[in-house]
């Protein structure tokens, strides 16, 4: 696999990831359910975009095409996108919302201190960017899914109830591809084995603490959208997220 | 049990600033998730570099009705304040 491509192919996942998310999240503003986690979720979606703009910008550069961050955000179709499916599951209650930035923010946090390594200057100072901001959001959520889990019998069946749902779409960022395999050969990403070590034993912690039965790691995972095979929930989030430039092409502020 | 979380008053300390100083309040369930949402809540334009939160139940404050007794006596005892120094110069924060 020609290793350009694959590493535009790596960018836009990591891109996509944080773009999604943070669509998601702003999605609650204004409808957190209280003032102080309102403007927390608006935080965090505010920290993934910027992150975003970073792993996009690349992308676009290393593209050569002349797609800016802008274009690959607003002018892409469903398929084109390479977010994984844990990000593009719905909002749902705020158990949720939370438990789906938790797993999120644990893979993010490991993966992130990986590139920091990266054989790529360019990545690795990216990472190093946005893992102070991700290691707050690892603190928030985690604190979070403690307190409901271990916190009344109502919060902790909606917690529950959050972990056997998303469970099988915690595997999917471990699950590695060709293109996946290209970055770990050339240097640039981490392997998949001590990463998820690290994952699991993070969330194995957390969820003794909240009091919640963590899932079998091994039970079968989801898997597809960093290859472009997403749920057709994801087309409604873009056609909210790209309606003004597609109504208004080249519309500016 | 009360379903309101309890309020807590959150005081910062800027980055040329010497002491923490009140910014406000807000609600969190307790001591560490204040701490989280002072953070987010007050501090996301590089304002602080130390967070201090404390239950607004625990802070012991003087009654507004005792504002005669206890604030103006020496306000017409010119002596009391020392307005007849001249500060030096090179004292700073004084």
């Amino acid at each position: 696999m020609d290793l350009t491509q694959a590493k535009f192919d790596y960018l836009l996942r990591q891109g996509d990831n944080a773009l999604i998310l943070s669509q998601q999240l702003s999605q609650l503003c204004g409808k957190g359910p209280a003032l102080e986690e309102d403007m927390a979720l608006t935080n965090v979606a505010l920290d993934l975009l910027g992150q975003t703009r970073m792993w996009l910008g690349y992308a676009g550069e290393l593209e050569g095409q002349g797609r800016d961050e802008d274009r690959l955000a607003y002018l892409r179709d469903v398929r084109a996108f390479r977010n994984c499916l844990l990000v593009e599951q719905p909002n749902g209650d705020y158990a949720m919302v939370m438990l789906r930035q938790f797993l999120f923010d644990t893979w993010h946090y490991f993966l992130m201190r990986g590139l920091s390594a990266s054989s790529d200057r360019r990545i690795a100072e990216i990472a190093e960017k946005s893992i102070k901001e991700i290691t707050y959001h690892l603190r928030r959520s985690g604190d979070l899914v403690v307190r409901l889990g271990d916190g009344s019998a109502v919060s902790h069946d909606k917690m529950q109830a959050a972990v056997d749902e998303l469970w099988t779409y915690s595997g999917e960022m471990f699950l590695y591809d060709e293109v996946d395999q290209a970055m770990v050969t050339a240097g640039i990403a981490p392997a998949p084995e001590p990463l998820r070590a690290a994952f699991l034993q993070h969330v194995a912690e957390v969820f003794e603490e909240a009091t919640l039965r963590m899932p079998s790691p091994d039970a079968y995972m989801q898997r597809g959208g960093k290859q472009g095979r997403h749920g057709e929930r994801l087309g409604f989030v873009l056609a909210e997220m790209q309606f003004l430039q597609r109504a208004y092409p080249d519309a500016q502020w | 049990m009360s379903k309101e979380w309890p309020l807590w008053e959150v005081f910062i300390r800027s980055q040329h600033g010497l002491a923490h100083k009140h910014v406000g309040s807000l609600h969190a369930p307790d001591a560490a998730m204040a701490v989280n949402n002072a953070r987010d809540v007050y501090t996301r334009r590089n304002e602080g570099v130390s967070i201090w939160v404390v239950k607004a139940a625990d802070i012991v404050a003087s009654s507004p009705g005792d504002k005669d007794a206890l604030f103006e006596p020496s306000n017409s005892k010119v002596y009391r304040h020392p307005t007849f120094f001249p500060m030096p110069e090179e004292v700073k924060n004084l």
